[in-house]
């Protein structure tokens, strides 16, 4: 009996969210079918249940799925590793931060899904201009957080490494280097956040596959349903995504004070 | 005999808005084996004449000698262990451990080998895959004291190590920082503002004056048989007689200090 007990209020918990999830789907349903809401607007949950399904049977989203999800992790994996690069670069050169300081705070600044329509005329309606837009939007999550990891060593971790004999290259390998990337990890969730929206925003925008080209086709036929299953499959593949990262983090921080992790969030 | 390491006439002024002198015309040689304790009041400028004479300052009138050669650069020979944390939080215990042997170039797994011994040497045999994290202060303080010691320096520079230790670990770690300085007799030079310490470890203990332009107002030699227990040692007629004698020049400075600090 005790057992159960301590186990139950999770079991509990998550009994009451598929509830809600449930509720959600039935005032929906409720209120498209009582004709309340305008179907042709709203959808009916029904159907977009059935598209969703039919896509997976079909094996008809896989190839879409696989467009995406290969868009969000070569955004991901270039963004992060030019982010690393020049933030690793920039804090340890503080003529070259100063004089491009105001540049990387203008870039940052700028609402970048303005350059979408410039990354498909330079790489067209391919997948490399759903990277390019992922990469930009990666990049300065990394690069800031590279330079703040870099900025943030403690000073007495580096004069003992420097007595304990490591050379410059040394430092950079064994003590920036795994400070920056603890930060760039701790902003995993973020940036591949944004490497998916990047992605599904290109697609959306101009493309020939992917889920973002599904939404954008069914949306030109006006078929709200299939909108809302695009939807319905991309909040899935997040936070499938989001778990996996997760999992990542769990294996690559196990340095950190359980405490420090809580606060990245 | 050269000193193993000599500071001659050493000055360090900081600059700023007001240039801030800390130690003016400092000289203190340590001789080779020999342990030496400097204390001083608190925000004397104890630990950057340490820094200097580990080439992480370089001072700015002065000469630092390295067993009587001038120093240029980092002190090669010398291992410092920190008042604040030093370890690399990223590391476990034996790769913090291991890591100086590593810089050197020697292979992993013969370095990670040694890390191990010398875990086991400062009473932490099983934590080598432990991260700093999950160790206590006391441990923490064991690891740096590996990953000085196991680069086999010729002199040791300590800054206030054990200060954030709690009484009890501190003393255990005293006694086992002299049973490893028993073995091979490294000169050591020690800073610490307590007292008590720097009589029951040191072989000779330096007095400084409250800063700024800290200087050295007198140095007391420290009798004590050696092998010692730095719990005994305190209760024993000589330890209290060399404690009175140090405190009454101390004892001013401290209240200079202490009214610097409250005005300052």
């Amino acid at each position: 009996m005790r057992s159960r007990s301590t186990d139950s209020p999770g079991v509990r918990l998550n009994a009451y969210r598929l509830l809600l999830l449930f509720a959600v789907f039935g005032v929906w349903h409720i209120l498209t079918a009582s004709g309340i809401l305008p179907r042709f607007f709203f959808g009916t949950p029904t159907v977009v249940l059935q598209n969703t399904a039919r896509w997976f049977i079909s094996g008809k989203i896989y190839g879409h799925l696989g467009v995406t999800l290969v868009e969000t992790v070569l955004a991901f994996a270039i963004g992060t590793g030019l982010g690393l690069a020049i933030g690793l670069w920039l804090a340890l050169a503080p003529i070259a931060s100063n004089l491009l300081e105001p540049y990387i705070k203008a870039a940052n600044a700028m609402p970048r899904v303005i350059l979408a329509p410039i990354f498909s005329v330079w790489f067209g309606l391919g997948i490399l201009s759903k990277v390019a837009l992922g990469v930009t939007l990666v990049f300065f999550i990394v690069f800031f957080n590279v330079y703040q990891g870099v900025k943030d060593v403690s000073p007495v971790v580096l004069a003992n490494a420097r007595m304990l004999g490591a050379t410059r290259h040394q430092l950079l390998r064994y003590v920036y280097l795994p400070s920056a990337t603890a930060w760039v990890f701790s902003s995993l969730h973020t940036s591949i956040g944004m490497a998916f929206v990047g992605a599904v925003v290109g697609e959306y925008l101009g493309s020939s596959a992917g889920v973002g080209y599904l939404i954008l086709q069914a949306e030109g036929a006006f078929d709200i349903n299939t909108v809302f299953a695009g939807i319905l499959v991309l909040t899935a593949f997040a936070l499938l995504l989001d778990f996996v990262v997760t999992a990542l983090e769990k294996r690559l921080l196990r340095w950190r004070p359980a405490a420090a992790i809580v606060e990245t969030h | 005999m050269t000193p193993a390491l000599a500071l001659e006439q050493i000055t360090c002024t900081f600059a700023g808005d007001r240039s801030y002198t800390a130690i003016r015309d400092v000289s203190i040689e340590v001789a080779a084996g020999e342990f030496v304790a400097v204390v001083g009041p608190t925000g004397c400028g104890k630990s950057t004449l340490l820094n200097v004479a580990a080439g992480l300052l370089a001072p700015s009138a002065g000469t630092v000698r390295v067993e009587g050669e001038p120093l240029r650069g980092l002190n090669r020979r010398a291992g410092y262990m920190f008042q604040a944390e030093c370890l690399m939080p990223w590391r476990s215990a034996a790769h913090n451990v291991a890591a100086g042997l590593q810089f050197r170039g020697l292979d992993r797994v013969e370095s990670l080998r040694r890390a191990e011994e010398w875990l086991a040497r400062v009473g932490l045999e099983g934590f080598g895959s432990c991260y700093p994290h999950q160790l206590s202060g006391g441990m923490r303080k064991r690891v740096a004291l590996a990953q000085t010691l196991i680069l086999d320096p010729s002199m040791i520079l300590m800054d206030e190590p054990f200060s954030s230790l709690d009484v009890q670990t501190r003393q255990l770690m005293e006694n086992e920082l002299l049973e490893l300085w028993a073995r091979d007799r490294k000169s050591v030079l020690f800073i610490t503002h307590d007292l008590e310490e720097a009589i029951s470890l040191a072989d000779r203990v330096v007095v400084l004056s409250a800063g700024p332009a800290t200087c050295p107002i007198g140095q007391f030699a420290i009798d004590l048989p050696r092998p010692r227990d730095v719990a005994e040692v305190r209760l024993t007629k000589r330890f209290l007689e060399l404690h009175q004698r140090i405190w009454e020049l101390l004892k001013a400075e401290v209240l200079k200090g202490y009214a610097q600090q409250k005005h300052g």
